[in-house]
């Protein structure tokens, strides 16, 4: 059965990361199949999907953390796959990462967790990476009294905000966010999109967010692409989900079981 | 009813089907045993090159070192305790009593010393890197590290590796004097031996190489220990189960290896 057309907005400006023909299989699993998605410089970019889709392996294949089986990852038109781990180390600085549970350090205390990289890649002073983690943590609307504390004595929502602060604290090119909102409640997730979209425009960076929180999607996206079974099956604006009759579309965002999107139980 | 069906020509007869499970274990096994090399030698690597963590390093040299000394002296105490009485009470069959002293520092020195406290920093130790590695893992902070340009094996493995290799003799020679103490104990207060006698005969008795050879051993007991819980913790897959698994594999990897590498040492170091 042929499904609707594809909307794939035509991309004018340079893609600053596209995934081209990206294949990647677990055992006998297909989790990527050709996958063909970019994002223009400056733009943020929210992949949507059900669970099991590859949405977390389409971000780990663009990081790296995470070679592809077939197909390559270009960032400013240079494929980056395959890369030495040297070479994928100067690559991480252009990069910063949220993860999904903040992913911070529990046996260091906040400002290093913050000032990581500074410290241990980039061999700033503890002093200057100190100012500059306390500094990053004030963006994100968190007091310099928490810098002295460790992870484990953070709650949820202010955690993600050290995750932010983190991944903003050395100006990144490109920003990376792994279910930005998952296990917090509305009104945190709320004022975490809001930090998002804030240090976004801050920066001027590119953002590639993965998520199957719509609200999420709608507050923090220029453009949204559903992926369904490792592959794009629609790309727009958030205004356009509401306005679109793609049934697998209307299907993800009134959340029916049944549909032409199978549901992963 | 269904009419049966003959076997594919490309399947192998069922009576091979053990030898085939042979041969699937022990290609698991090399396939095993060739990961665990390449992920010592990155360890190695990133132990023997710049940049090194001096911070981390310290911090594992007290986790690993100080804080293993009560239960690796407690265990040396015991041990050299009740290897003096067996040694009394054998000996005492053709009236060798009264080289117990000497027997009790040799079978420390060379063999139980090093040995015991590598089992004990396999229990205490290889399990908490094991389950330390294999919570940054479940929970993405290794890949969190990756991403903030720091190499895990620089951060994580070395330090480790280096603080199991310097700290394990320094814990044996404490084992040492500690286990020679507690036969020393014994033989004075139970077994009626004099105590200037009993330390002259250990001192006069026991050559350099015997401590020596028995430290060597411990340095590469704590490269063994210390590199089966990285890289069980490191490679820890689904979650809490998995980290369970990575702690239980990395102590009975640890501590089956220390007792083979103890044998091989053994046989390399019994004509010094």
């Amino acid at each position: 059965m042929n499904g609707p057309a594809i909307n794939l907005s035509p991309i004018t400006a340079p893609a600053k990361l596209a995934w081209k023909g990206v294949r990647k299989r677990f055992g006998a699993t297909s989790v990527l199949a050709d996958l063909d998605l970019s994002v223009a410089a400056g733009r943020s970019l929210v992949i949507i999907g059900g669970s099991g889709q590859g949405k977390s392996v389409t971000l780990k294949v663009a990081l790296g953390l995470m070679e592809p089986d077939a197909g390559q990852i270009a960032l400013d038109g240079q494929n980056v796959s395959g890369l030495s781990a040297s070479a994928r180390r100067k690559l991480f600085s252009r990069f910063g990462v949220l993860f999904q549970g903040a992913a911070l350090f529990d046996s260091v205390t906040v400002w290093e967790n913050v000032a990581f990289r500074l410290l241990n890649a980039d061999g700033v002073g503890r002093k200057a990476a100190r100012a500059r983690a306390i500094d990053a943590l004030e963006r994100v609307r968190l007091d310099a009294k928490v810098a002295d504390l460790f992870p484990g004595e953070l709650s949820g929502g202010m955690q993600k905000r050290v995750g932010l602060a983190r991944a903003v604290v050395a100006t990144p090119e490109i920003l990376f966010f792994d279910e930005p909102t998952t296990g917090l409640d509305p009104i945190t997730a709320a004022a975490i999109n809001a930090l998002i979209v804030e240090q976004v425009r801050r920066l001027g960076c590119t953002a590639v967010s993965i998520t199957h929180d719509l609200a999420s999607a709608r507050t923090i996206g220029d453009e949204i692409a559903l992926l369904h079974e490792g592959r794009i099956v629609w790309r727009g604006a958030p205004a356009d989900l509401d306005a679109t009759s793609d049934p697998r579309v209307r299907q993800f965002v009134d959340g029916r079981p049944d549909g032409p999107l199978t549901a992963q139980l | 009813m269904t009419a049966p069906t003959a076997a594919p020509s490309g399947a192998p007869p069922a009576g091979l089907a053990p030898a085939r499970l042979l041969g699937r274990s022990v290609l698991g096994a090399v396939g095993k045993v060739g990961a665990v090399a390449m992920f010592a030698g990155r360890g190695v690597a990133a132990a023997a090159t710049p940049p090194w963590f001096l911070g981390r390093l310290l911090r594992q040299l007290a986790a690993i070192g100080y804080f293993s000394l009560p239960v690796v002296g407690l265990t040396a105490v015991f041990t050299g305790a009740a290897l003096a009485l067996n040694i009394f009470t054998g000996g005492g069959r053709f009236n060798a009593e009264q080289v117990m002293p000497q027997i009790v520092a040799l079978g420390i020195t060379r063999e139980l010393g090093p040995v015991l406290a590598a089992l004990m920093l396999a229990g205490r130790v290889s399990a908490a890197i094991a389950a330390e590695l294999g919570a940054m893992r479940a929970t993405e902070q290794i890949d969190a590290m990756q991403t903030l340009s720091t190499d895990p094996f620089r951060y994580l493995v070395a330090p480790r590796l280096l603080a199991g290799v310097l700290v394990l003799p320094l814990l044996t020679a404490v084992a040492d004097l500690l286990g020679v103490a507690g036969g020393w104990l014994v033989a004075t207060r139970v077994l009626g031996f004099n105590p200037t006698v009993y330390v002259r005969n250990t001192v006069s008795f026991l050559q350099a190489w015997d401590v020596g050879s028995g430290l060597i051993k411990a340095a590469v007991f704590g490269f063994i220990v210390t590199v089966m819980g990285c890289y069980h913790g490191y490679n820890a897959k689904g979650g809490a189960r998995g980290v369970g698994r990575a702690t239980t594999h990395a102590v009975v990897s640890a501590s089956v290896l220390v007792f083979a590498a103890d044998y091989l040492l053994t046989s390399l170091f019994a004509h010094t």
